[in-house]
């Protein structure tokens, strides 16, 4: 079902008549049944490939419905509407999650979700700028998406439009060292049009962040290199909006949000199991993780 | 004598010309705007400079989305940092992203001298011409660099420009005009080809006098662009004169040699031989004095030039 479909109105605010940009007016709960159907989608979609990331997918399912389903303004009929607010999904790993969203806000047809990972497939394993609409950066090597947002920042700050920049980055991502030279730089461009969510589910591929890399003080790090700081609940959508809202009355600095996630949200034997965080579930799995997401 | 004139001027003194003409055009560098000349911009066009500090990762991703949201991003900054430090970021970001991001970057080769291994860029045309999608140019002279820089401002797509440290000596007159994946033909001759590209090109075209004197006919090709690379006018050379040999300042693996080979290899075999810095790294000292102990010179090249010949068949 696309997001037209669901109760919320659209209206087209520019003289390009390409797409109605979505203005959602759904309720908490109708967003929660959405949520639902990306956990549904992300199942089905890594089961019938066989491969991909159902962990660090699953956590994010919140974050990203706020964002297609609320915050951004965006017209999935018009994907490179220069107005538009743009996503990064920078742990491109995650791309199931964002694969799902754009299915049901109608940037391709949901069926194609089954197409994820095969060969010709617009899909691909890891986010690909190219080949899906909707998506904003090719990522998949960890580390890139501040920079790349910072980019899309600076470019709507010269050109005096007031779209704003979204971008999803994964706990573990933040070893990288280039996620610090972009979380400086930001902050020197004094960049409030950027907000970053870290999905903090706290598990990598080897384990607990803090067995495998430790990132405490992990706020403090983000206040120490200069931004407005907001901890959330990352699978609590009424204050994740909030927390969104709030970032917008934020000046001259750019805004993290740090939301606590759990990895595998959802289905009970992927929760905080790392074993998921790169496998997919096997038929069994498919079924009782869809029984449990009824 | 011809006159002597920095590439890197050119390139700066070009952006800044850009700037006015186009306010599309950006110009981002990691802290090393006077070398690489792009100060000039960021003097007159300082909003739409970015300085991204010794941060050459986050430089060439933030050029990446810059490009995505419809600006030109020219980034600069050493040859060995861009792509040497930066290599998954210009692959993911702007290789297989397919963004418009012009890479300018200067110091390329052992020619840059006294700075010593750690700042000779010798492997840089390996790293970048393994990607996907990108145009590779590597100018001759001070107003070959000012067209290369006119002609990737104009074209869509990812390019890599590699710049010289030393001045060198005009190749070309005003009039000359670049054009992109095309040889130039700087002198005709029957016996061999030599095709070279940045400071080689000078000593290329001295061998070839000096060889000519001896009786050695040679043709010199300069060729500007190294990818797309100009395969009609290899196999014409092979054809024409049955012997190569390439001049660069560069690993003897991965760059013009290597492009030109593999040319040959399918087209049209004939012997080759390749001038170029051998498997090592050099040291510190003056560019003349390590382009002569890493046999980068005329004498070099005319030294390969009888060896081909010997080789040539019939």
């Amino acid at each position: 079902m696309a997001l037209s479909e669901l109760g919320s109105s659209s209206k087209a605010t520019s003289a390009d008549n390409t797409g109605a940009e979505v203005v959602s007016s759904l309720s908490v709960k109708e967003m929660k049944a959405v949520a639902k159907r990306l956990r549904r989608h992300i199942i089905t979609m890594t089961g019938r490939a066989g491969s991909g990331h159902p962990g660090g997918s699953l956590s994010a399912v919140e974050i990203v419905t706020a964002l297609y389903f609320k915050v951004l303004r965006h017209k999935p009929q018009d994907p490179r509407w220069g107005d538009r607010d743009r996503f990064i999904l920078s742990k491109g790993h995650a791309a199931p999650v964002l694969y799902a969203a754009l299915a049901e806000c109608g940037y391709f047809p949901v069926d194609e979700l089954a197409t994820l990972r095969q060969l010709d497939s617009r899909l691909q394993g890891h986010t690909d700028r190219v080949a899906t609409p909707g998506v904003e950066m090719s990522a998949g090597a960890l580390g890139q998406g501040l920079s790349f947002a910072i980019g899309v920042a600076l470019a709507g700050r010269l050109n005096s439009q007031d779209y704003r920049v979204y971008v999803l980055l994964g706990d573990g991502e933040c070893d990288e060292g280039q996620i610090w030279e972009a979380a400086m730089a930001a902050a020197h461009f004094k960049l409030d049009n950027l907000v970053a969510i870290v999905d903090n589910n706290g598990q990598q591929i080897d384990g607990w962040n803090r067995d495998v890399m430790n990132l405490d003080p992990f706020n403090k790090k983000w206040q120490a290199f200069g931004w407005h700081v907001i901890e959330v609940d990352g699978h609590d959508l009424a204050r994740l909006i909030t927390a969104f809202d709030r970032a917008k009355l934020v000046k001259g600095k750019p805004t993290v949000i740090i939301a606590h996630t759990i990895k595998g949200k959802g289905v009970s034997f992927m929760e905080n199991n790392p074993d998921f965080h790169g496998k997919a579930p096997d038929a069994e799995e498919v079924e009782i993780a869809l029984k449990e997401l009824e | 004598m011809p006159e002597v004139v920095s590439l890197r001027e050119a390139y700066g003194k070009t952006l800044v010309e850009l700037g006015r003409e186009n306010p599309d055009i950006v110009v981002l560098d990691a802290d090393l705007s006077p070398s690489t000349m792009t100060h000039f911009f960021a003097r007159e066009f300082p909003d739409r400079f970015f300085d991204c500090g010794v941060a050459e990762q986050n430089m060439v991703t933030i050029a990446a989305g810059l490009a995505a949201s419809g600006k030109i991003p020219f980034a600069s900054t050493f040859a060995v940092f861009v792509p040497g430090r930066s290599f998954d970021q210009i692959r993911m970001s702007i290789a297989y992203s397919r963004l418009n991001v012009k890479l300018v970057v200067t110091h390329g080769g052992i020619s840059v001298g006294e700075d010593g291994a750690s700042h000779h860029s010798v492997e840089d045309l390996a790293l970048i011409g393994s990607l996907p999608g990108f145009t590779v140019i590597v100018p001759a002279d001070a107003i070959e660099t000012a067209q290369a820089v006119r002609v990737a401002a104009a074209s869509n797509g990812p390019f890599y420009i590699r710049l010289c440290r030393p001045k060198l000596p005009l190749v070309y007159n005003q009039d000359y005009r670049f054009e992109l994946g095309k040889a130039v033909t700087m002198r005709q001759g029957k016996d061999a080809t030599i095709i070279a590209i940045g400071v080689m090109l000078s000593a290329a075209l001295e061998a070839a006098d000096n060889l000519r004197r001896q009786g050695i006919d040679c043709r010199v090709l300069n060729m500007p662009t190294l990818k797309p690379v100009d395969e009609a006018a290899i196999v014409k050379a092979a054809d024409d004169t049955g012997a190569i040999v390439t001049a660069e300042d560069h690993l003897e693996h991965g760059g013009l040699g290597s492009i030109i080979s593999q040319v040959v290899a399918r087209r049209h075999p004939v012997p080759m031989e390749f001038v170029a810095v051998k498997d090592t790294y050099a040291k510190s000292g003056k560019a003349t004095e390590l382009l002569q102990r890493y046999g980068l010179t005329a004498k070099d090249i005319e030294q390969a030039v009888r060896e081909v010949i010997k080789r040539k068949r019939g």
